[in-house]
């Protein structure tokens, strides 16, 4: 995980984080249960838990550069299960959205082969354009 | 008795197989399946930031639509919009504020307060219909044959849309199967994400995760894994080969709608294709059990 700063936090964007989610980020404990069953956990460099920490501390660039938002599939698996009550699926959209709508996309429609689109149900396809595309 | 029907964009197309079986099965169910005359794609998944209301739009519509057409109850197949507009009719009733901006936006139609009831199929056969009665209209129980109920995520999560009144331990799949004739198996990853749109962006990881729940159901010995999710079933059906080539251990596994399941225990089994839409495993299966004619 990166050191956590030692300079002036990312106040502004974190206040953004919570105005679009609707969540308040410092309400997590660190107990890890979102890791423990999050499907994606073990191809992400920052795990849930680490995620809420970073954000606790200012640091939504370093969490948006990182692969963790985008590996984020809203199963909600977390939110049904975390104690406090906490709804990580909000924060994640949240902390993409904050890509997404400075216009960065993150997948290239174009880019999908022509087999996948012809293949994939529709569902697959608005999903990810929703959830990836600004 | 009749039944409001909002198909969703996947359902004409790429899983006909999952409509077609429905509108049959409920036939002989002596249910009248009614299609809203008019419908947009419901989103596909559910808005989850507070400040975006435009997304919340288009599944506002199509219940307005389903009000009109005099309906206090209208059913979806599909998972994902079972879920996308089930979350926009609680936000239309708990959040007034917003009930009342959505409200003025649509020029057009009527006002809407969250009056119909959204249901997936699996509750109206549960709740309507009834178990008993769907058994006594079973001409071909799918005896002998061992299936997995996979739910993913959106029928059962958040809780406040859960299909079953317990969506960490469900059982309404369970309880559709044994009415079939069939025998649920219980697996670790019945309530698993499939990997979901995470196949456009980080393929390698949505392989993983459906390779896994593949890997899982073999474990567990089962014939074959029953779903109702079409984008469930492309991951982990429709899929395999591409998941074979990332791991070629993995065993072909027989892929079913649920509806396909119930169709073809109901004697209409021909009307439950086009078989097309499922993998070779579930083609092979249904021929060598003489389940449809393929």
């Amino acid at each position: 995980m990166p050191n956590i700063p030692t300079g002036a936090l990312s106040s502004s964007l974190l206040a953004k984080v919570a105005e679009i989610s609707g969540q308040n980020v410092s309400k997590c404990m660190q107990c890890g249960t979102c890791t423990s069953v999050c499907p994606m956990a073990c191809d992400m460099e920052i795990t849930t838990r680490k995620a809420m920490l970073m954000l606790q501390h200012g640091m939504v660039d370093e969490l948006l550069a990182s692969k963790t938002p985008w590996l984020c599939a809203s199963c909600h698996s977390c939110q049904v299960r975390c104690p406090r009550g906490l709804e990580l699926t909000r924060i994640m959209e949240a902390v993409r959205l904050l890509a997404l709508r400075k216009n960065i996309d993150k997948i290239n429609p174009r880019e999908i082969v022509r087999e996948d689109v012809i293949d994939m149900p529709q569902i697959a396809l608005v999903a990810g354009f929703r959830k990836l595309t600004a | 008795m009749k039944i409001a029907y909002y198909p969703g964009c996947t359902l004409k197309t790429k899983a006909k197989n999952l409509e077609n079986a429905a509108i049959a099965a409920l036939g002989k169910l002596g249910v009248e399946v009614e299609e809203l005359e008019r419908w947009n794609c419901c989103g596909a998944v559910y808005s989850l930031a507070d400040d975006d209301l435009i997304h919340q739009v288009a599944p506002v519509r199509v219940l307005i639509r389903a009000k009109d057409s005099g309906a206090n109850k209208v059913m979806t197949l599909c998972s994902q919009c079972y879920n996308t507009l089930a979350r926009a009719n609680r936000l239309v009733k708990e959040d007034e504020e917003k009930r009342k901006t959505l409200n003025l936006f649509m020029d057009e139609e009527s006002g809407y307060n969250g009056e119909v009831e959204v249901v997936h199929m699996l509750q109206f056969l549960r709740d309507t219909i009834g178990w008993d009665e769907v058994k006594k209209k079973v001409v071909k129980p799918l005896a002998g044959l061992k299936v997995a109920p996979f739910y993913g995520c959106t029928l059962l999560r958040p809780t406040e849309v859960s299909i079953d009144e317990q969506p960490f331990a469900p059982k309404v799949m369970n309880e559709f199967l044994t009415a079939l004739g069939a025998t649920p198996v219980q697996f670790g990853s019945t309530t698993d994400c499939c990997g979901a749109y995470e196949v456009l962006v980080n393929p390698d990881a949505a392989v993983r995760q459906s390779a896994d729940i593949l890997v899982k159901a073999k474990a567990a010995g089962v014939d074959a894994i029953a779903l109702s999710c079409p984008l469930c079933e492309y991951n982990l059906g429709r899929r395999q080969p591409s998941i074979k080539l990332a791991r070629p251990e993995i065993e072909e596994m027989p892929v079913y709608y649920f509806s396909q399941l119930l169709a073809m225990a109901l004697g209409v089994a021909e009307q439950s294709g086009p078989f097309e839409l499922n993998n070779l495993a579930t083609r092979a299966q249904i021929k060598e059990r003489k389940l449809a004619t393929v």
